[in-house]
């Protein structure tokens, strides 16, 4: 019994690290044929990683230790988020490990190890980069608290395998709260993984980049792993807000049987394609912000989670 | 035999400790016999940190006893008021707090030291030492006199630290704005013991514990309480004297005061409102939550425009100061309405934040202290790339970096996600409204944290990665033995409690019984920490390392065994452009410049920009409090135009002044008669 669920576990973590890159495929693969262009095939990254793990690396000569373990240790908090966040299954004996809130704090820590790496070589590049992903990071976690909490409200819990096992109890129950920390979330989405109105991951243009700024000196297969991490990033993020908001197929705890496992995964195959070309639609109805306007975004995203906490309290009073 | 001593110790830890207080005592007094010599750095400072080893092991072991408190009464001080010393959990608890980063501080100071910054090693010697011993004389005081008298040594010993290089006026202009403040906070909570006695006129806490106080009195003295350790923790309003001390100290000062001193405010705040009333009303919980969260945000929008390490540091101790104080605020509040589990959880928070924040400060402060030495660099500015010429220091650094910012699997983010699960239950308060504005103080928390990772990124970032922004550093040297020492003990710490939290919770949690009479659940499983139930919130630091550093491996691993690419060492990519340079990284002041955009309210700035003419053109910015200006201002000047009202009586000329004694003894006389 307890063989199964570590097994499940396992699957699960290889299962993220393998489609995470298709997803960003697919999202890619949206947007050019929203936006009339020829499409790259959906398996583009994974060539573009193949190619990166063969070069040679060029490592710049002022690069400390620091800027070297950095891709793995983006790539290990990410691995490690997948294991915990109920993709598939709320039965994980990892998910134990870490709250949504200790995710919050896994995610800051990899951003912390990226602008700190950014700021290694001492290029004025990475050092604005760095300064600009802190910047969204300060202002993205509240708001992202806030969602948190709205959801920890109705059922009783911020460990995410008890929301979902929470949610599929009472499915019924519908608050409007959900709907306003729905958007917020969606918001935060954005910010933290560089899309569009924030950021945009296909630009090279200095004034605007954020997250690209801090990868320029990354080359090989230090390149890939950050790729790579930031695909499983994006994958986290979708599986965070299918959890909280469309827990519908992950197999719940006591169902074990292959049924519920393979209905999980069409489940969540299915979700992702709908989120990807959702996200792919956001990103090309809208424009790109200026820097100092992505506080009045994320201002937003705050205020609509805090919204949605109040109507909550409010109606729970009543 | 082992097991017999044990007991002995047990029983009589209170004395043990009272001796080992009398140790640091001699210690400081041997130095000042033998004047200038190694025997200080070499002797005396190691010493001084086994002595902090064994009050820890004593703190820990009677906490681990499970008694309930211990008393001395001494016959010292003045006739008819002996001393009366009391060890119970909170004492004990502070008293570990002191001793673990007393240990790693004294041991750094051992290396640091070597020659007298100032004053000569023998006198800074007396002087540290004597710190510590008020300290811990603080932490187990029973009656109000000796309190204060500790107290005051404390104030005065560290005023002297602050000021060991006296001959420069800036350095004697902060210290007498900490001194200053240091009586004004002496002041309140004098006041607010005589508030406390209730009539009684008996000095002792027994006597305070026991007094029964109308609901007025009772607030009159936890606000004297507030404003006096307030003062002395550097809570906003009272913070002014923090930024400008700690820079002035020598760094394991600066260590000292911020890691240990802020704690035993605290701890006052802590003894007043929990132990020494008797009762507590609502109202104090929302304005201690209010106060500690608005000190939390503005230490920390202060500490990301700062451009001097150690004054970066400083603001950032207002901030964390901030945290524990929203930890003892909310503690109230959930008390006072009767939650007491969640009260429990809350004051957990605080007290864990407090060890944690002890660790954390005191290392980032002796690394700036190795980073001053190998430099003679303060400023931000002139500071860079580091890590390849120091690279212990900057490994050390870069766990308090990782602590201080709440990350996991460090220390510095199990007090933090305590907080936030104590936050998660403000909805149950049975006050209308209350139970909707407080869950958003969680908001500004996370705020404040992820401000705090930013501020500690551009402080890592500056001073240790990078190039080097000035020639002079590239011969720049590493800390010696004793110094690293020092700098891994603390970081060990930070490591250990971040993955193992119950060696931190275990004895928190026997001050929250002692306190509250409730503490939160432990599973005493080492693997994780459940603090109301685990279907509720779970977190486990250890998994969290293992599996961070076993996916880590594996991928090293893999890619080792899969990618074929070699790794040649290039230069930097210029962009095309060769003429780059160090100078065009990114300043401290650049890395402050989003905050100083979105948080301009804050600020009092004065810039002036270069005109584009200008053939040396030259950038400057002044960032001043508001405060300063809006509270300290108008109050010096008012108490300049008293003065100088008063001073009208001082004519200078004797006749005059017999004349008023003339005056007096006549109206003397009139009420005599």
């Amino acid at each position: 019994m307890r063989g199964i669920t570590f097994v499940r576990q396992f699957g699960e973590v290889i299962l993220a690290i393998a489609i995470a890159p298709l997803f960003a495929g697919w999202i890619a693969q949206c947007r050019a044929w929203m936006q009339s262009r020829s499409a790259p095939p959906v398996t583009q990254p994974y060539r573009m990683l193949r190619k990166l793990f063969n070069k040679d690396a060029a490592l710049a000569e002022t690069a400390s230790p620091l800027f070297r373990i950095t891709p793995y240790v983006l790539f290990g908090t990410m691995v490690l988020a997948a294991a915990i966040i109920p993709s598939l299954a709320t039965d994980l004996p990892f998910a134990r490990a870490a709250d949504a809130i200790a995710l919050i704090g896994l995610f800051a820590t990899a951003r912390v190890f990226l602008s700190l790496a950014a700021m290694d070589i001492g290029t004025g590049f990475g050092s604005m980069g760095a300064r600009r992903e802190m910047m969204i990071g300060f202002l993205a976690e509240p708001a992202l608290l806030m969602v948190l909490f709205n959801a920890s409200l109705l059922y009783g819990s911020t460990a995410l395998p008890s929301l979902v096992d929470g949610y599929r109890a009472h499915p019924t129950i519908i608050d409007p709260s959900v709907i306003f920390a729905a958007v917020a979330f969606v918001m935060v989405l954005l910010a933290e993984n560089a899309r569009i109105p924030i950021d945009n991951p296909a630009t090279h243009l200095e004034l605007t980049m954020i997250h690209e700024a801090m990868l320029l000196e990354y080359s090989a297969r230090h390149l890939a792993l950050v790729e790579w991490a930031s695909y499983l990033k994006l994958f986290n993020y979708a599986c965070i807000g299918f959890a909280l908001f469309v827990p519908w197929g992950i197999a719940i705890h006591g169902a074990d049987g292959g049924g519920a496992l393979a209905l999980s995964i069409v489940a969540l195959l299915g979700k992702l394609v709908v989120a990807g070309s959702a996200l792919a639609l956001i990103e090309t109805l809208s424009a790109k912000l200026r820097i100092f306007r992505a506080p009045e975004f994320l201002a937003m995203a705050f205020l609509l989670a805090v919204l949605g906490l109040l109507v909550h309290l409010l109606l729970g009073a009543r | 035999m082992i097991s017999s001593l044990a007991s002995t110790v047990v029983q009589h830890d209170l004395r043990w400790l009272l001796l080992l207080v009398c140790v640091w005592g001699v210690i400081g007094l041997t130095g000042m016999l033998r004047q200038r010599s190694l025997l200080v750095a070499r002797v005396l400072f190691p010493l001084g940190s086994l002595t902090c080893l064994l009050v820890a092991v004593l703190a820990g072991v009677f906490l681990a006893s499970g008694q309930a408190s211990q008393a001395i009464v001494l016959p010292l001080g003045l006739p008819d008021l002996p001393f009366h010393l009391r060890l119970d959990a909170l004492s004990a608890f502070f008293l570990l707090i002191l001793g673990v980063a007393g240990a790693g501080i004294s041991i750094f100071s051992a290396g640091y030291f070597r020659v007298g910054e100032g004053t000569s090693p023998g006198l800074m010697g007396l002087q540290y030492h004597l710190f510590l011993a008020s300290m811990a004389v603080v932490l187990l005081a029973d009656d109000a006199y000796l309190f204060m008298v500790a107290w005051e040594t404390m104030a005065l010993s560290s005023y002297f630290l602050v000021t060991s290089q006296h001959r420069i006026p800036e350095i004697r202009r902060a210290g007498f704005l900490y001194l200053l403040i240091a009586h004004v906070g002496a002041i309140c909570i004098l006041l607010c013991f005589g508030v406390l006695q209730g009539g009684s006129w008996l000095f002792t806490f027994d006597a305070m514990r026991s007094a029964t106080l109308t609901p007025l009195l009772a607030s009159t003295a936890f606000l004297l309480a507030l404003l006096g350790f307030g003062a002395k923790a550097g809570l906003v309003p009272m913070h002014v004297w923090l930024p400008e001390a700690h820079p002035a100290a020598p760094s394991p000062v600066s260590a000292m005061m911020s890691g240990l001193m802020l704690k035993t405010a605290v701890y006052g705040m802590l003894r007043v409102s929990f132990d020494l009333l008797h009762v507590r009303f609502w109202q104090w919980g929302v304005l201690l939550l209010a106060l500690g969260l608005f000190s939390a945000l503005y230490g920390a929008i202060f500490a990301a425009v700062q451009t001097d390490m150690k004054r970066l540091l400083a603001y950032s101790s207002i901030e964390n100061i901030g945290i524990i104080f929203a930890g003892i605020g909310l503690s109230i509040l959930f008390e006072t309405c009767n939650l007491h589990l969640f009260a429990a959880l809350a004051l957990c928070a605080a007290l864990v934040h407090s060890l944690n924040h002890a660790l954390f400060k005191s290392l980032l402060f002796l690394t700036t202290g190795s980073v001053l030495h190998a430099t003679k660099q303060r400023n931000l500015g002139k500071l860079g790339g580091l890590i390849r010429r120091m690279p212990w220091v900057a490994s050390m650094a870069l766990v308090g970096t990782l602590a201080i910012a709440g990350l996991p699997p460090l220390n510095g983010f199990v007090s933090e996600w305590l907080l936030l699960q104590s936050f998660l239950f403000t909805p149950e308060i049975p006050h209308e409204f209350v139970n909707m504005f407080v869950p958003l103080g969680a908001a500004v928390l996370a705020l404040t944290a992820a401000l705090a990772a930013y501020v500690m990124v551009k402080f890592y970032g500056v001073v240790f990665l990078g190039q080097p922004r000035e020639a002079s550093l590239a011969d720049a040297h590493d800390a010696n033995l004793l110094e690293r020492l020092g700098l891994v003990w603390l970081a060990l710490g930070c490591i250990l409690i971040g993955v193992m939290p119950q060696l931190a919770l275990r004895p928190a949690s026997v001050v929250t019984r002692k306190l509250l009479g409730q503490s939160i659940l432990s599973t005493g499983s080492i693997w994780w920490i459940a603090p109301i139930a685990p279907k509720q919130a779970s977190y486990s630091g250890l998994i969290m390392l293992l599996g961070i550093v076993g996916v880590v491996g594996i991928t090293f691993l893999l890619v080792r065994l899969l990618a074929h690419g070699r790794t040649r060492r290039v230069a930097t990519w210029d962009c095309g452009y060769p003429y780059q340079n160090a100078r065009m990284q990114d300043t401290a002041e650049g890395f402050g410049q989003p905050i100083r955009h979105m948080f301009g309210t804050f600020f009092r700035m004065e810039r002036d920009l270069p005109a584009p003419e200008e053939s040396s053109p030259h950038y400057r910015i002044r960032i001043e409090d508001r405060l300063w200006h809006a509270i300290y201002l108008p109050i010096a000047r008012a108490v300049q135009w008293l003065a100088d009202v008063v001073g009208v009586l001082q004519g200078g000329s004797l006749s005059i002044y017999l004349l008023y004694s003339f005056l007096t003894l006549i109206v003397l006389l009139v009420f005599v008669l």
